[in-house]
């Protein structure tokens, strides 16, 4: 059901994170609608307090009190009696109460497949796009024992499982036997003692009485269309749905609070608005926005504990997420420095540090997470985990963001000696429009440069791409607001919910350090031109602020290219941000760092110094 | 004069612990409400389900899933011992040449036997577990067939970081300041089943010694990231911590790296020297915070048992903190002000801070988000 500005003028929106319940107003002011005031309070679903509600009430009354400054008027508010009024009426209540949640740990899966490349990737594929953390993908072809499979099952306590494998008329056997495998370890469900396990089917239909024999005394059997009903088709949808579903009737009635947070988030008509994972959320707005813009978007968030990367990619607007697990800033940032290797961290580093004092530092950040770093030293040395950690779980989403394995697919001759292979990966910088960065590291680095920097030097984006931060997070908010009001979430997400940061033009290709790269003329917005032959290896930043747009004429040289066409020149409009135009002729496929300290030390602080990254006193 | 919530952890002479103690599963409680308990008494236990043993049967046997009943000698529910026949085929032409027989691998259960899979699934005998009191007390409610509440009155210092389970030994404080790093000359014969404490650090040659000669647990201020690996064999990537069994219990007062233990926290220790002394290491930083704990139990009568009102740490002009990070990182403080508005740090971050004096007499500003209150 979609609503216009006529019956929503005001939508108090909450994400109940695991420590952070945040909250947002949006109005329809002037004929449009924007994000007006925000609040945050600290989520309450753990002891002593023990149930949601608590925060959400806390962020509101946040709310409440900004939007009284904001306009002047003591009179309003948006909950009476602990509730809130629904529709508005004058300065009391709002139109609609919609909220998403990752509390809790968010909603925590395992998918089963017959092949893991196969019908596995595909049960993962539907889980994480339906916003959850998938602890394990087991597989008939996974080369554990079957005892193996059983214990981890048993250890594993899912809030559901999802079991695809098999296309329909295809293997019987081998689902049957994950089904007598997941059966024999009798899974208990991570939240509630008293409710049995959900677990879907979404495999071979052929073998649904066998599963529905094996199965349904022990655990709470929901069957649904096959996830892999060909193996050149994917069928995502109704898996994903059934996930929404479960994780509504069941998952989310276990944790304190959500019974009564539930029967809250509604629309105009008293209409419920189901309570979203928020990654699921992300998803929904950053389709909504490639669609709308007709563009391609990689969208990543890097919290504490994991990273989360969203793609949108291709003319039928594919959409992947990943989730790094242990890839974050502080919860995880000790496996940051176990996955990159210290050598990795440090070739961002443009001084010496103590090896020993660097890993205590770092251990020391995950034991006490919300600490910040005060001294410059500290601040460069996180933002160089952060660009390993980004590039770690960047190399990842590429690995899975992939075209369907297995399929068969016929070439002509010309394709006979081409690599493209099925499975091949979807992700391809040179046609990325956008790049949107969120998270604190990347939200509320101390200069917009830095974030500029991170973003450039961890997804090495290729030909021109947009730069943009989500400063506080409201992806999510927006995302399930886009069920009750497209309109307005994306009106908010192009007025008030990115920050652009500028654009970076990188040429593509390998040549030598010191070698013509790239000539560039380009127009400025204060009418002034720049112009420039810039040499391999280097980088440049021009001022264009936002909204404003530079007339740029590329020409790149040595061998590098420009665009997908491989074009060598190109005239193009550039669009500006808070920082600004980035030229960047460091390389592309390969991009390489010189290993040697005494060579690369220079060059970082040069590049750091062009970018305005840091203060002069440490690039000395 | 504001006041602001902050992270803090407790370091308290005197305090009415409650403490669940839980069984995996249902079992049988062995005490009952007002007993009066010891660290060792097992105070709960049950059996766990054993192991499942997945068998192709069909497989072995040669045969489909389907003609797999003709062949099989067990039925679900059979208790079975190791060699026992599970099936035997009729060989070639059914005259018992080449026949093939398959005995079960283990003692236990049959789970069930699978017509679509051959496959069939025994269950190994159960394992029986048993709940620990853990912590001297009294047995204040009785949760049957899940366990039992245990309250008492003890002091009780909570760490940020530990490895290994819960142990019991009497406390021997081995440094002499909360400054020193321990010499690994002290730790000797004598520590046996003792919970040792050093000062501001130990090395691996001292936390390994201790570990060979039988101490149970060491409390220290820091200790270093490469030898927490060396003992774990595997550098940590996430602070889930508690499972480990490497022979030894360690709880870290102040973090990673030479910091010195907090005054209050050594002079307790120093305090209570020779007392009988429950510590695990379990460290949990996310989703259900969980820290290590020392706790030592004091006399106490049965209406002392008030357990306190949960506070949450606040900061305000007059308590006590402790510095997180660099720079003073384990410096302790007391809170001065609470300036309202941001400010701008070296690494031009701008924060919420606090103005505290520390113990040389120096005022700074400092993040409130790198200081930690010490509760008591």
């Amino acid at each position: 059901m979609q609503y216009d500005e006529k019956r929503l003028t005001r939508i108090a929106a909450t994400d109940c994170g695991s420590t952070t319940t945040k909250a947002i107003l949006i109005e329809w002011v002037d004929g449009e609608y924007r994000q007006t005031v925000r609040g945050e309070a600290p989520t309450t679903v753990e002891a002593p307090l023990n149930d949601v509600t608590k925060g959400v009430i806390n962020s509101v009354q946040e709310l409440e009190e900004l939007a009284r400054l904001k306009y002047g008027n003591p009179n309003i508010k948006f909950m009476e009696n602990g509730e809130f009024v629904i529709p508005r009426q004058g300065d009391v209540g709002v139109d609609a109460y919609v909220s998403t949640s990752s509390a809790g740990g968010g909603l925590q899966m395992m998918v089963t497949g017959v092949v893991a490349s196969m019908t596995g990737e595909s049960a993962e594929r539907a889980a994480l796009g339906a916003g959850a953390i998938v602890m394990d993908l087991i597989a008939s072809n996974d080369k554990r024992m079957n005892h193996e499979k059983i214990e981890r099952i048993r250890q594993l306590r899912p809030d559901m499982i999802l079991m695809a494998g098999g296309e329909d008329g295809g293997t019987v056997k081998h689902v049957v036997e994950m089904a007598e495998l997941v059966s024999a370890a009798d899974p208990k469900p991570r939240l509630g003692k008293d409710y049995k396990l959900p677990v879907i089917f979404a495999g071979n239909q052929q073998a649904t009485p066998e599963i529905q024999e094996t199965l349904s005394n022990k655990v709470n059997l929901i069957v649904t269309d096959n996830i892999r009903p060909k193996l050149e088709n994917e069928n995502l949808g109704p898996a994903r749905d059934k996930i929404h579903d479960i994780f509504m009737e069941h998952v989310m009635k276990q944790a304190p609070g959500y019974d009564k947070l539930m029967k809250w988030t509604m629309g105009p008509d008293h209409e419920s608005v189901p309570i979203m994972p928020t990654p699921a959320a992300v998803g929904n707005i950053m389709q909504a926005i490639a669609k709308a813009e007709n563009i391609e978007v990689v969208g990543v968030d890097i919290g504490g504990a994991t990273t989360d990367i969203f793609s949108v990619f291709t003319e039928e607007f594919i959409f992947n997420r990943t989730v790094s697990a242990n890839l974050g800033m502080s919860y995880s940032i000790s496996n940051v420095l176990a996955s990159a290797g210290l050598p990795n961290i440090m070739r961002w580093v443009p001084f010496d540090i103590n090896e020993s004092e660097l890993r205590n530092m770092i251990k020391n950040k995950m034991i006490r997470p919300t600490t910040i770093p005060s001294l410059l030293e500290e601040l460069v040395l996180e933002q160089a985990i952060a660009k390993e950690a980004l590039r770690l779980a960047f190399e990842q989403h590429k690995e899975f963001a992939v075209t369907l394995k297995g399929t068969q697919k016929q070439r002509d001759i010309s394709e006979a000696f081409s690599q493209s292979t099925s499975g091949a990966t979807i992700v391809n910088l040179m046609t990325l429009s956008l790049l949107v960065g969120s998270g604190g590291v990347l939200s509320h680095a101390p200069r917009r440069n830095q974030s500029v920097m991170m973003l450039i030097d961890a997804f090495l984006p290729e030909g021109v791409t947009r730069l943009a931060v989500d400063s506080i997070f409201m992806m999510p908010h927006l995302g399930v607001l886009s069920e009750i009001s497209t309109k307005a979430a994306t009106e908010v997400f192009n007025k008030d919910c990115l920050i652009y940061l500028g654009t970076c033009v990188a040429p593509v290709g390998r040549s030598k350090m010191g070698k013509l790269a790239l000539s560039a003329e380009i127009q400025l917005p204060d009418g002034s031109v720049f112009k420039e032959d810039i040499p391999y290896g280097e980088l440049r930043l021009l001022p264009c602020g936002v909204g404003e747009i530079a007339k740029a004429t590329l020409k790149a040289h040595g061998g590098l290219i420009l665009d997908k066409e491989k074009n060598r020149e190109l005239s193009i409009d550039l669009h500006g941000g808070v920082v600004g135009i980035v030229l960047d002729t460091r390389g592309r496929q390969p991009f390489e760092l010189p290993v040697d300290a005494a060579t690369r030390v220079p060059l970082l602080k040069q590049w750091m110094r062009e970018l305005k990254a840091y203060p002069d006193e440490i690039l000395k | 004069m504001g006041q602001a919530y902050s992270a803090g952890l407790t370091v308290t002479e005197s305090t009415v612990l409650r403490k669940e103690r839980l069984l995996p599963l249902k079992g049988n409680v062995l005490v009952k409400q007002g007993d009066k308990v010891k660290a060792e008494d097992v105070v709960a236990e049950t059996l766990l389900p054993g192991k499942v043993v997945p068998l192709n049967l069909a497989n072995k046997l040669g045969v489909t899933p389907i003609q797999l009943v003709n062949y099989v000698k067990v039925k679900p529910g059979d208790q079975l011992k190791k060699g026992d026949l599970l099936a035997e085929n009729k060989g070639l032409f059914g005259l018992g040449i080449l026949k093939n027989s398959v005995p079960s691998p283990t003692d236990g259960e049959v789970e069930s036997i699978s017509q679509h899979t051959g496959q069939i699934l025994l269950r190994e005998p159960r394992i029986p577990v048993q709940v620990k009191a853990f912590m001297e007390g009294v047995i204040t409610e009785v949760m049957p067939g899940d366990g039992v509440v245990i309250e008492n009155k003890s002091a009780y210092i909570q760490g940020i970081f530990g490895i290994g389970g819960e142990t019991v030994g009497n406390l021997m404080v081995l440094a002499h300041t909360p400054t020193e790093e321990l010499n690994p000359d002290l730790i000797t014969e004598a520590c046996k089943d003792k919970v040792i404490v050093a000062g501001a650090f130990i090395r691996w040659d001292a936390i390994d010694k201790a570990r060979k000669l039988g101490v149970k647990a060491i409390i220290t201020g820091g200790v270093d990231d490469q030898d927490i690996k060396k003992i774990l064999g595997y550098d940590l990537g996430v602070a889930i911590t508690g499972h480990e069994n490497v022979g030894i219990t360690l709880v870290c007062t102040e973090g990673f790296g030479k910091i010195n233990m907090a005054r209050k926290t050594f002079d307790l220790l120093k305090q209570f020297e020779g007392k009988k002394t429950s510590i695990h290491g379990k460290t949990q930083i996310r989703a259900g915070v969980m820290r290590p704990e020392i706790i030592i139990p004091l006399e106490f009568q049965a209406e002392e048992l008030a357990v306190p009102v949960v506070k949450v740490p606040i900061l305000q002009p007059g308590t006590l903190i402790r510095v997180i990070r660099q720079p003073n990182f384990g410096q302790i403080a007391k809170v001065v002000s609470l300036p309202e508005e941001l400010t701008v740090v070296e690494s031009e971050t701008k924060v919420r801070v606090l103005e505290a004096q520390f113990e040389d007499g120096r005022v700074l500003r400092l993040p409130r988000a790198n200081v930690e209150v010490i509760e008591s």
